[in-house]
């Protein structure tokens, strides 16, 4: 990941200490301890992982990559309750410095690599419509993404507990609500959701709806508007890229059932998040 | 026209806006929502926030929802104090953070236990399943422990030794919850002080006054059914 790039650059320059250096040979040799670069802690089929990850790779922001099998219940272990109490992914570790909550993370990243302005722009008000939107996206489009595919897939074919049809209807009724909120005050008749080009809002939205299409949901179809939007955000960011961070999503519903052992200690909590 | 701040300081989100804005003398027009008289509701409202809530801002043209958004509108064209959303980059990340955090699950926690503690046993008179309310007080419970131990730590305020936005968005949370619900700070020192901090860091008065329309509500005589019907829709706009 940024490994490669990290010890190729250290290597020459001895007397410069390179801004990303990862187990780099001349620290070796003079016998001090490695110090890690920049380290994110992802399971790709969280939303919000997938927006840090987009991120940091197109922004070709070097970092290694710690997995966080969130199926295999990994975030529950006590070693990952050392990097965070609150057991969620995303997590950044910037040295000494650990960090939580997907906004904070790409905000972070966004002024620490000093990324092309149109992600987070200085325009008072632009930025302001990114910040809404931010805001916004917690509780209304983050809350029936994840319900929608809970309900559709991840309760029933990895938990093996089912989900009536009313239950299941009335969340997919919710989802569309929003969808409409999207469309009729975000995106309106923008190319983007904060203006003319892409922003951090574009990429939490799209990682959020490829949630439900990850279950199978046609949250694009009959809404043409934001397909069009779909395949410029896909466009902006980059196919090859985009195709790579939605793999897991999208194998989502050919999960293996979830160990028992590993249900009965994630149960809890996946009610409560998807409250 | 100048700034205006459309707000109703039964809102927790709105007396952060408040606070924010009296406290650095940002000059606005308040224009009062009436969140009881479904105010939100009204196709005018609508032209400023077609979310139909509040706070909403209008600045000329420039429409602007969600608190969190108009705080950090207000600070950066206000140009107010560094503490409040300071440079420093991991600082900021810390109120970044906290800002991301509390909506999902403070803000959401607080909401349940009112709906649970309150709007279904007094207001709709329907008992709620005594598992269910004790997970939800658990939750809450937990939710707050958070907050002394992974946010608050040993430090002043959340964001390390001055007051920020994140400050104001927790106390008007937490208020809320003390008046109407649970005494929170009278059983949690370490809150009690960081909330006399902050309370000396926005100033007395002015955290007096954005905090009396729900200290009023609270003194409101128990409801009979008739008060209930008229409280209802209180109730649920604590709910919002």
């Amino acid at each position: 990941m940024g490994r490669g790039r990290g010890v190729g650059r250290a290597a020459g320059r001895q007397s410069q200490r390179p801004p990303y250096c990862v187990r780099c040979p001349w620290r070796r040799e003079a016998g001090l301890p490695p110090t890690m670069g920049l380290e994110l802690y992802l399971d790709l089929l969280s939303q919000p992982c997938r927006a840090v990850y987009i991120f940091a790779k197109k922004n070709s922001i070097p970092f290694e990559l710690r997995t966080v099998d969130l199926r295999k219940g990994q975030h529950l272990s006590d070693a990952f309750a050392q990097i965070s109490p609150l057991q969620k992914v995303p997590v950044l570790k910037d040295g000494d410095f650990t960090l939580t909550e997907s906004v904070a993370i790409l905000l972070y990243m966004t002024r620490k690599y000093k990324v092309p302005d149109h992600w987070y722009p200085q325009d008072l008000q632009a930025r302001a419509r990114v910040d809404e939107y931010l805001a916004w996206q917690h509780m209304a489009l983050r809350r029936n993404c994840l319900r929608a595919l809970w309900h559709k897939v991840m309760l029933p074919v990895f938990l093996g507990e089912p989900v009536s049809p009313e239950m299941l209807a009335a969340t997919l009724a919710e989802l569309d609500v929003t969808l409409q909120v999207l469309e009729d005050k975000f995106l309106q008749d923008k190319a983007f959701l904060a203006g003319p080009h892409v922003s951090l809002a574009d990429l939490v939205a799209i990682t959020e709806l490829m949630h439900p299409v990850g279950a199978g949901c046609q949250v694009f179809e009959g809404r043409p508007k934001l397909a069009v939007w779909r395949q410029r955000v896909e466009a902006a960011v980059g196919e090859v890229l985009f195709q790579e961070a939605h793999e897991v999503i999208l194998k989502a519903k050919h999960s293996q059932p979830a160990d028992p052992t590993i249900k009965q200690k994630m149960m809890s909590r996946v009610l409560a998040m998807i409250q | 026209m100048g700034l205006e701040l459309y707000l109703d300081l039964l809102s927790q989100p709105c007396r952060a806006v408040y606070i924010f804005a009296k406290k650095n003398g940002i000059p606005f027009e308040l224009r009062t929502v009436d969140l009881l008289k479904g105010q939100h509701h009204s196709d005018d409202f609508a032209q400023v926030n077609p979310l139909k809530k509040v706070p909403a801002l209008k600045d000329g043209d420039f429409t602007l929802a969600e608190s969190v958004a108009i705080l950090l509108y207000l600070s950066r064209k206000y140009e107010t104090p560094d503490h409040w959303y300071p440079q420093d980059l991991q600082a900021r990340a810390r109120v970044d953070e906290y800002l991301a955090w509390q909506h999902t699950a403070l803000r959401t926690s607080c909401t349940r236990t009112l709906w649970q503690k309150m709007m279904f046993p007094v207001f709709l008179g329907q008992r709620v399943p005594p598992e269910m309310l004790a997970s939800t007080l658990a939750e809450l419970d937990r939710c707050l422990q958070l907050f002394e131990d992974k946010f608050l730590k040993d430090q002043d305020f959340l964001a390390g030794s001055h007051i920020s936005v994140a400050d104001l968005v927790a106390i008007t949370e937490l208020m809320h919850l003390d008046l109407f619900l649970c005494q929170i700070f009278k059983s949690r020192p370490k809150l009690e002080a960081w909330r006399q901090r902050v309370e000396a860091a926005v100033g007395e008065g002015l955290f007096q006054e954005a905090h009396a329309a729900i200290m009023k509500a609270k003194d409101l005589p128990p409801a009979d059914a008739a008060m209930k019907e008229k409280l209802k829709p209180f109730i649920q706009l604590l709910l919002q």
